[in-house]
């Protein structure tokens, strides 16, 4: 049985709806041969209509719709009550047309906006990282508004829980040099020198490197994952209102821990990316034990070394600042809570990188 | 025609050895605007959680449209539950998606509709709410009220016959929560839709139930159910008269 008949009566468009009108698709061919038709108005008849739902009321919503902005009239007959209430309803709030989030205001205004913006981020993160900096090394000496066990929990977090994935990713990644340095040396017969590029490579710089980024993807994204779900739950605008100074109760005692737990996993992960080099010099490159530990220590400077330390203390102060800027600048909602982890990630090793070139250069410029 | 659509048979409701709600015996008729109200902590949102099936209560059982939900399979289930819709305290809309998306996700996830029928739906839903024009809004932009309109256009978009609401009017201003009642009155008017309200709103209660339980703390049971203005005229026992005269006539001096 057909559901949808339409005429033409007097210059008007009269379409007749039968029956059961329940789950039915949106007729848009008759909307679109109505909106064309040179018609004064719509009707819509009701004939022994027996069930309907959302989809009739969706129909007739659109064509009352279309009449009003086209001008024309529209009508029904033998509507049932709750029909003609709903419709009703649908119309009471006018519709707040040409409502745009994103009006687009041409490339110069865009490019413009664009810069105001990275400008203010970049000042608003440069404050919050001077000001927390300046928290670190005041807290070393006068009492902050933190609590002692959050820098305990900080630190059992930062430190024996990220332990073994550093030993491991270090050791693999001194594996990997030792491989890598030993198809190149392998060619002039000075395998055995393995063990200085091994030695060298880690303590000076792939060591912190690859504690960094662990650090970064690992803590540095739970940082700013819990302190942006606090966010959501509208816990740092308590803080706030309470008069407690976020920075020294949030930021500080993560920062605290981290700092001081990057150079000592640091050191871990020299000493385990040079038994990954001894493994491979031992047992693929066939150099005696005895050989290698000799070149190796040959090659262990306490400058390198400390180099690498000197790293991981900036790479800590990078991951806790980035992880708490993010966290804390969440917005309010569970989106804005991955967003921030992501750029906590993201621009964490970014300035990791950025940190490392300044200060090699620096290095370079000074001899050491 | 089996005009019953929930029937709860001894609902124990609570979280392992801590007991809400014990025994609870209820009905819901089809067309009711059922209110569960009650104290804080009485186990209101808890009893909601059973009857959406978020929950498994301790003990007994409820039956959702004839069918015993305990002892329904999953395929039974995710059937039942496209009979029902439910609207969060805050609202509970996507933040990542618009108010279109939200509106349209149960359209899509569940029938067969063409693209241009959801989006004509989603419409109607939408100005059935009064939210024609936000379709391209996303939830941290609207107010708190608009919010819970939104959740309601989702839950409505399947054109349930059940809609649960958890503390419609938490959060609201009194001319929106106002709005919100009036909203529930059509709806459940010319839709037919039958309400099941957890709240303790007075002037909600007494604007929009025609049916109710009241859940007590202290004996965790139901000690009065019916139509709320019928309970306070007849009220069991001091509590409840006490609840529903926000403790104003406090004439016994009890409590």
């Amino acid at each position: 049985m057909e559901l949808l008949k339409t005429d033409i009566i007097d210059n008007i468009a009269q379409i007749t709806i039968t029956g059961n009108y329940v789950k039915q698709d949106f007729p848009n061919d008759l909307l679109l041969d109505i909106s064309q038709k040179q018609i004064k108005g719509i009707k819509v008849v009701f004939e022994k209509l027996d069930d309907w739902d959302s989809s009739l009321l969706a129909l007739l919503y659109a064509l009352s719709k279309t009449a009003k902005e086209s001008k024309r009239s529209f009508e029904m007959k033998n509507e049932p009550l709750g029909i003609k209430k709903l419709l009703e309803l649908s119309f009471a709030v006018s519709s707040v047309q040409n409502l745009t989030n994103s009006e687009d205001k041409g490339f110069l205004y865009n490019f413009g906006q664009t810069a105001l913006t990275a400008y203010e981020s970049l000042r608003r993160g440069a404050t919050f990282a001077l000001e927390n900096i300046r928290n670190f090394f005041s807290s070393l000496v006068y009492p902050k508004a933190m609590r002692k066990v959050d820098v305990l929990f900080a630190l059992q977090e930062c430190g024996p829980k990220a332990m073994p994935i550093v030993l491991l990713i270090s050791f693999m990644v001194g594996l990997i040099l030792a491989f890598v340095g030993a198809v190149q040396l392998q060619v002039f017969g000075a395998e055995v020198y393995v063990a200085s590029l091994v030695t060298i490579g880690m303590t000076r710089i792939m060591g912190a490197i690859m504690v960094g980024i662990i650090m970064a993807g690992r803590t540095g994204a739970s940082f700013a994952a819990t302190i942006g779900t606090m966010q959501v739950n509208e816990e740092i605008d308590a803080l706030r209102t309470m008069g407690v100074s976020v920075n020294e109760f949030l930021v500080l005692p993560r920062m605290l821990a981290i700092v001081l737990v990057m150079p000592i996993l640091t050191m871990f992960a020299d000493f385990s990316g040079m038994m990954g080099g001894l493994s491979v010099g031992v047992l693929a490159l066939d150099i005696p034990f005895g050989e290698y530990v000799k070149h190796a220590l040959n090659a262990w400077y306490l400058k390198h070394f400390l180099v690498g330390v000197f790293h991981a203390f900036v790479f800590g102060f990078i991951i806790a600042l980035c992880g708490c800027y993010f966290g804390i600048n969440a917005g309010k909602n569970a989106d804005s809570v991955g967003k921030a982890t992501t750029n906590a990630v993201v621009y964490a090793i970014v300035w990791m990188i950025v940190a490392t070139g300044i200060i090699t250069l620096c290095l370079q410029r000074m001899g050491i | 025609m089996n005009n019953i659509l929930i029937k709860s048979k001894n609902l124990t409701v609570g979280y392992g050895e801590k007991i809400l709600l014990k025994n609870a015996d209820f009905e819901v008729k089809k067309g009711d605007i059922f209110v569960i109200m009650g104290g804080s902590g009485c186990g209101k949102s808890s009893l909601l959680k059973v009857l959406t099936g978020l929950m498994e209560p301790l003990e007994g059982s409820f039956e959702l449209f004839g069918i015993d939900y305990k002892k329904a399979n999953d395929t039974k289930k995710f059937l039942l539950k496209q009979k029902t819709g439910i609207l969060y305290q805050s609202g509970a809309l996507f933040s990542s998606m618009t108010l279109y998306e939200n509106v349209a996700m149960p359209l899509n996830q569940y029938t067969s509709y063409s693209d241009k029928t959801i989006e004509e739906l989603v419409r109607l839903k939408l100005a059935l709410v009064g939210l024609s024009g936000y379709e391209d809004y996303y939830p941290a932009e609207i107010s708190g009220g608009m919010k819970k309109r939104a959740g309601l256009a989702r839950a409505l978009a399947l054109d349930p016959r059940i809609v649960y609401f958890d503390e419609p009017s938490a959060g609201l201003d009194p001319i929106s929560s106002a709005r919100l009642d009036e909203l529930m009155l059509e709806i459940s008017a010319n839709l037919g839709t039958t309400l099941v309200v957890v709240t303790h709103e007075l002037e909600s209660i007494f604007t929009i139930a025609n049916n109710s339980i009241y859940l007590d703390s202290q004996t965790k049971t139901i000690t009065a159910s019916g139509n709320p203005h019928e309970i306070l005229k007849n009220p069991p026992n001091e509590r409840v008269f006490q609840f529903l005269t926000r403790g104003k006539n406090n004439e016994k001096g009890t409590e």
